[in-house]
């Protein structure tokens, strides 16, 4: 606990240093991997991170220089080289974006580790300081990093600000964007470059493997919690603000603790949680929602089926209004367990009265309107299934088993209009 | 000798691989293979801790349980919670290799893997694990990749029918019976058996090389799918061969030597393909202009 509050308070100087470019990498990061999730590429982030080893080695070589500067640029470079052959690739052969994206990581990644390994035979000190761009270090940052990852963050932030409406547009919909003469190529070249800028900044303090995550699963989580965009990279933000303190956090505690796992590590928990409360879209939710909906149906086909009983009965002159729970089941087939609790259920709404423990159930007025509606829904689809779509009235029925729990009043008004308010359907059956 | 022991596993990993990399790549699953490849560390490191050796049976059903788990995990995400596919890729697969990362860590003095082994591996300590086979020095992990390819050529062999339909035609293949996500699974534990034996000797990113860069360039030359696999194969040798002798003569990492040459030579091949009509068109348009001039 003693620990969670020196690190919040923030006093240790090189934490200092290290929560600030942690905190606008997360930023930087979480708003680019946005704009490349809604394009569908995220996984080029990745592609993109293997690229560069290559440059930072190559730079390093020609330059004999481990100045962070030097080996941004050269990072940078092989880094767009790599989009850009993808792109080659996939647009001039039958090779497709997966497999290409596969081919130029694994080869871009196997001649950086050549360039390094050629490094570490020249002399095994100079290559210190660069494999710790593979798996990542936050503690080895020192100002003129942070100051670069600060700088570099604050002129992407910018730009996808300014350029907001327009990033947007493009990355939803090109051809639109083309129409209404935005220049598109631009546009990608420059999400592009902030993607390249990203992975360059942060690969130091999350390793190469690993970058991508940052990229790809804030905005994965925040996608769980809302459907409007600039909500969704401010949710994408705090998580990956939230995850890249904990990864810090970790770190800075216990010793040895690697900063970037940690960092995913965090994420990718919210984004499972997310996963599963989110409301909507969350994977609960939906059980919850299914559950609903299939008690409907539940619901729905019992008042149905006695509402049928009641016809049979007025067709046979009987007048009987009570059914017992074996009248119903012989009626339709179901699981007896389960109509006596949907039966039940109903009793407690309201629809059905019963007296005598399930033998004579009876339908409440508004049991019956219910149950009149839904099997007046059945046969008007039934009926339009065979008038409009001219399919044979045998084959009609499992159709409108499905549709009649669903149709509005609405549609149920025009269906009715548009077959010119009939009353009996293709069964020869009265449409109540 | 240590040499030849060196190349032959190498061309036996990657017969292996691209075996199997024939079929991912005409899936378009390949940055699946990525992930597994990635996700499958987790996994070895816990079997390590829990069997003590490397090259383990444990080892190989751990590896194929981790890569069911990821294959798993990604179909559940881009089905269930419709996240994009690549996305979720990108989810399952970091989440995994960052809990690997930090196994290593925090276990790393009792496995002797340490970081780099995992990335790039070391082919070159190959020779360095002999066995005594009736007079003869061979390697120990020759009595792997043996196997292992005696094993990818058969599974191919029996279920060649069965692969070929859910590659091709994954609604025909549900038509007629034979289950797509059935086979979609087999194959992708047979992806994570072949990550986990390559593991040692090239390394997680560098077999990802291997699955996808020498089908790719086969691809790209032939049509009919058997030959495809031959010839995946003959440039994976190509490629080992070359890529040994690149890595001999610069002195540097073979794994990643192998890998470039095989990107160079896929360059080539792709370049061919591409400017080919090209050049052929030049060639003949030089000939027809010889005789016209002549006439004139």
């Amino acid at each position: 606990m003693n620990n969670l509050i020196e690190f919040l308070s923030f006093q240790n100087p090189t934490l200092q240093i290290i929560a600030i470019g942690i905190f606008f990498l997360s930023i930087s990061s979480a708003m680019v991997g946005c704009f490349s999730f809604l394009r569908k590429q995220s996984l080029i982030g990745d592609a993109v991170a293997h690229g560069v080893l290559p440059g930072i080695c190559l730079s390093f070589l020609l330059f004999e220089n481990k100045n962070i500067y030097v080996l941004l640029w050269g990072a940078s470079f092989t880094a767009w080289l790599s989009i850009a052959t993808i792109q080659f690739i996939h647009s001039r052969s039958k090779i497709d974006k997966d497999t290409s994206m596969g081919i130029i990581l694994s080869v871009f990644f196997g001649f950086g580790i050549v360039l390094l390994t050629i490094i570490q035979g020249k002399s095994a000190s100079a290559q210190a300081g660069l494999d710790k761009f593979i798996f990542g270090k936050a503690a080895s940052m020192i100002d003129t990093d942070v100051i670069t990852i600060v700088i570099i963050s604050v002129l992407v932030i910018i730009t996808i600000i300014l350029l907001y409406k327009n990033l947007v547009i493009v990355s939803f919909d090109e051809s639109f964007a083309k129409t209404i003469g935005l220049r598109v190529e631009l546009f990608k070249f420059i999400l592009t470059m902030m993607t390249v800028l990203v992975i360059v900044i942060g690969i130091q303090s999350v390793g190469i493997v690993l970058i991508s995550a940052l990229l790809i699963t804030p905005p994965v989580t925040a996608r769980f919690w809302t459907n409007k965009l600039s909500l969704m990279i401010f949710i994408a933000c705090i998580f990956s603000i939230i995850s890249g303190f904990g990864g810090t956090y970790i770190s800075y505690t216990y010793e040895n603790m690697p900063t970037g796992p940690w960092i995913v590590v965090f994420m990718s928990i919210f984004a499972f949680i997310s996963f599963a409360v989110a409301p909507q879209k969350g994977f609960i939710s939906k059980l919850y929602r299914d559950f609903l909906n299939k008690r409907k149906i539940e619901d729905e086909n019992i008042l149905k089926t006695m509402y049928a009983l009641m016809e049979d009965s007025t067709n046979n002159n009987t007048n009987n209004t009570t059914y017992s729970l074996k009248n119903i089941l012989k009626k339709r087939n179901q699981n007896p367990i389960k109509a006596r609790n949907t039966i039940n259920r109903l009793c407690n709404q309201g629809f059905i009265s019963k007296n005598n423990m399930n033998e004579n159930l009876e339908l409440t007025p508004q049991g019956l309107e219910k149950g009149k509606r839904i099997t007046r829904l059945h046969r008007l689809w039934e009926l339009y299934l065979t008038k409009n779509l001219h399919l044979t009235p045998s084959h009609v029925h499992e159709d409108a088993e499905t549709i009649e729990h669903i149709i509005t009043p609405e549609l149920e008004e025009r269906i009715i209009k548009e077959l010119g308010y009939p009353t009996t359907d293709p069964h020869n059956k009265n449409i109540p | 000798m240590i040499d030849f022991w060196i190349i032959l596993i190498a061309c036996l990993v990657s017969c292996c691989c691209s075996l199997l990399g024939c079929f991912l790549i005409l899936r378009k699953t390949a940055m699946l293979t990525d992930a597994i490849s990635h996700a499958v560390l987790p996994g070895i490191v816990i079997m390590f801790l829990l069997s003590g050796s490397k090259n383990s049976f444990l080892m190989i059903l751990g590896a194929s349980l981790i890569g069911l788990l990821t294959t798993f995990l990604i179909e559940f995400l881009s089905q269930r919670a419709k996240v994009q596919a690549d996305a979720s890729i990108g989810v399952v697969f970091t989440f995994l290799f960052s809990i690997g990362i930090i196994l290593v860590t925090v276990f790393a003095d009792q496995t002797d893997l340490d970081q780099d082994c995992i990335l790039y591996g070391e082919i070159l300590y190959v020779p360095l694990d002999m066995i005594n086979f009736s007079n003869y020095q061979i390697p120990k992990s020759f009595f792997i990749f043996v196997p292992l390819l005696v094993y990818i050529i058969l599974f191919i062999k029996v279920f060649y029918k069965q692969l070929l339909i859910t590659t091709f035609d994954n609604q025909f293949a549900t038509t007629i019976g034979i289950s797509a996500t059935f086979w979609h699974y087999a194959l992708m534990t047979n992806v994570s058996i072949t990550t986990v034996a390559s593991f040692e000797s090239v390394g997680a990113i560098l077999v990802i090389a291997l699955f996808i860069v020498p089908p790719a360039s086969a691809y790209l030359l032939i049509k009919d799918f058997k030959n495809m696999l031959f010839l995946s194969c003959l440039i994976g040798i190509i490629d080992c061969i070359l890529g040994y002798y690149f890595s001999y003569i610069f002195n540097c990492s073979t794994a990643g030597a192998i890998a470039t040459v095989a990107g160079i030579i896929f360059m080539i091949i792709l370049l061919f393909t591409i400017y080919h009509k090209k050049l052929y068109n030049l060639l003949n348009i030089n000939q027809l202009q010889t005789p016209t001039s002549s006439i004139d």
